[in-house]
């Protein structure tokens, strides 16, 4: 099977010309699981937002199956951070990985038993059979992480793309979800997930990404994860908090 | 209850319940939205902003629904759209410069109003008048009714999307920016539909209280959307019923009958009442309590 790649080509986006992410270039390939780490203000959540499209570049690329990411809808999942959400929004979690599919249906088309099928099989891949008609407040983090996971799983989605998936959760809470990324990855999809915890970065991720405002480094975590890049990543002043 | 029954056998009458009934069910159903989106500020301030449309429409043109419909709409497109461009060109956030807006705007229509052709009540405007709907504006209230229903349903799922995480929505193919407009479109049509029944003051209760009690009572969206329809409807004709079994002003009656409804759901929902915090209930797990009091 031949894998796929997330190519980002010279890639530099800014905001009210200043920029936060300068020329990078990447070449990630399906079936990893990559921890994206930098200091605050590194430029995190606008390399998700451009890659899914949701933000323009000034320059470069963001390429997967030979398409720019943000045309090519629905091989990319956003999963935002849990702070982001209102959940107390009116919808349960059934309802919630339900939505995964409207991207494939037109917008007045009914439910067919394959889509329901899908939606089942996301449910049970992320263990949540048992609380489908449970309002989405009423799940714990890691069960509300497991529930867009299983909304990405529905929309079908190869690359995911996760915003602090793991703040606030328990340590059990963090295991059982490192878990169940990395079996999302070895069927072949792509996980980046931004992370603030350094220590257990090893535990969870094959790949690291070091970014503040360019790419510091870029491999496996047995070579890349090493006190220098760590140190050069978190010391290094970054780009867009110059005055202009 | 006899003198009502009678009453319906006047033709204003069954126009009254009539008009009620749609407008109830359209600024229910839209309820829905306006709520989630947490649009009842720029509800508030489009309710005001109509005002010097509306005069403007008189000045030229009459007391004629169409004239009044595009004053009204032409108004609250500057106010909305223009909050907009002030706060996307200047560091003023938009809700303050919508206040700074629809306030001129109010007081803009007060002005234009001293040069009506004929003296136009300013209550009129605020609280309606149900009892004199016109066969021409149960025409606009039709027109609008279907157009908003017929609208959100199609538009339902995109709606629900960004509705529930704009970001996310964009990234599945929504076009968030035209969703958004669309929504206050809308708004302002159920407004203008609410003019001559209720009043823009009062149309602001019937656009958020019947979403904001069923969203006290279930969790499912489905619900909201047509719960609130129905409670529209509902409330609507219930209060026209009291103000005429009462002889009390109708706008005020139906409000006020949505707002009851709404305070009950605030105190007795199921699921988050106000009692529910304080009814001890039972423990979640029978099985561990009881092991816990053997122990």
């Amino acid at each position: 099977m031949s894998i796929h790649h997330l190519r980002i080509n010279d890639l530099t986006v800014s905001y009210n010309r200043v920029p936060a992410l300068h020329h990078i270039n990447l070449e990630i390939g399906c079936g990893h699981c990559v921890a994206l780490l930098g200091p605050n203000g590194a430029g995190k959540t606008t390399f998700f937002k451009t890659v899914v499209g949701l933000l323009k570049p000034d320059s470069g690329s963001v390429t997967f199956h030979e398409h720019q990411t943000g045309r090519n809808l629905g091989d990319v999942a956003y999963l935002p951070q849990r702070e982001n959400v209102d959940w107390d929004f009116p919808i349960t979690v059934r309802g919630l990985v339900e939505m995964g599919c409207y991207l494939r249906l037109s917008w007045w088309r009914k439910f067919s038993d394959a889509d329901h099928s899908n939606v089942e099989s996301a449910l049970k891949a992320m263990h949540l059979e048992d609380l489908a008609d449970r309002q989405i407040s009423a799940l714990s983090g890691g069960q509300q992480q497991r529930a867009f996971l299983a909304r990405a799983l529905a929309q079908k989605a190869h690359i995911f793309l996760f915003d602090e998936p793991f703040a606030g959760l328990d340590k059990f809470s963090q295991e059982s979800l490192g878990q169940t990324i990395k079996e999302i990855a070895q069927k072949g999809n792509l996980v980046i997930a931004s992370h603030h915890d350094l220590k257990n970065v090893p535990d969870f991720f094959d790949q690291v990404i070091f970014l503040n405002g360019e790419l510091i480094a870029y491999g496996d975590t047995t070579s890349v994860f090493n006190a220098e890049n760590i140190a050069q990543t978190f010391s290094t002043s970054v780009f867009s908090g110059v005055t202009v | 209850m006899s003198r009502i029954i009678e009453l319906f056998h006047h033709t204003f009458i069954q126009r009254a319940f009539l008009a009620c009934a749609l407008i109830g069910f359209t600024n229910g159903f839209l309820s829905a939205f306006i709520v989630l989106r947490r649009l009842a500020l720029m509800a508030d301030a489009l309710s005001h902003a109509l005002l010097p449309g509306v005069a403007v429409g008189i000045i030229l043109f009459g007391f004629a629904p169409i004239s009044l419909f595009i004053g009204a709409v032409t108004a609250a497109l500057m106010v909305g759209l223009g909050a907009e461009v002030i706060s996307r060109s200047s560091r003023v956030k938009e809700e303050t410069a919508l206040a700074i807006l629809y306030t001129v705007a109010f007081s803009a229509g007060i002005i234009f109003l001293q040069f009506a052709p004929v003296r136009v009540d300013i209550d009129h405007y605020l609280f309606g008048n149900i009892l004199g709907v016109s066969n021409s504006d149960l025409w606009l209230t039709y027109g609008i009714s279907f157009i908003t229903i017929a609208t959100l349903v199609l538009l339902q799922r995109p709606l629900f999307l960004m509705l529930f995480d704009q970001s996310v929505a964009a990234t599945q193919g929504v076009n968030v920016r035209a969703l958004n407009y669309l929504l206050v479109t809308l708004l302002v049509l159920a407004m203008i539909s609410s003019l001559q029944a209720v009043g823009v003051i009062l149309a602001l209760g019937l656009l958020v209280a019947p979403a904001a009690t069923v969203y006290l009572l279930s969790d499912s969206c489905t619900a909201l959307f047509w719960g609130g329809g129905f409670l529209g409807l509902f409330g609507s004709c219930a209060g026209l019923g009291l103000s005429l079994w009462l002889n009390l002003p109708a706008g005020a009656c139906i409000v006020l009958f949505l707002g009851l409804m709404f305070c009950l759901a605030y105190i007795f929902s199921p699921r988050y009442g106000l009692l529910k915090h304080f009814i001890k209930r039972g423990h979640y797990h029978k099985e561990s309590l009881a092991r816990w009091k053997t122990e």
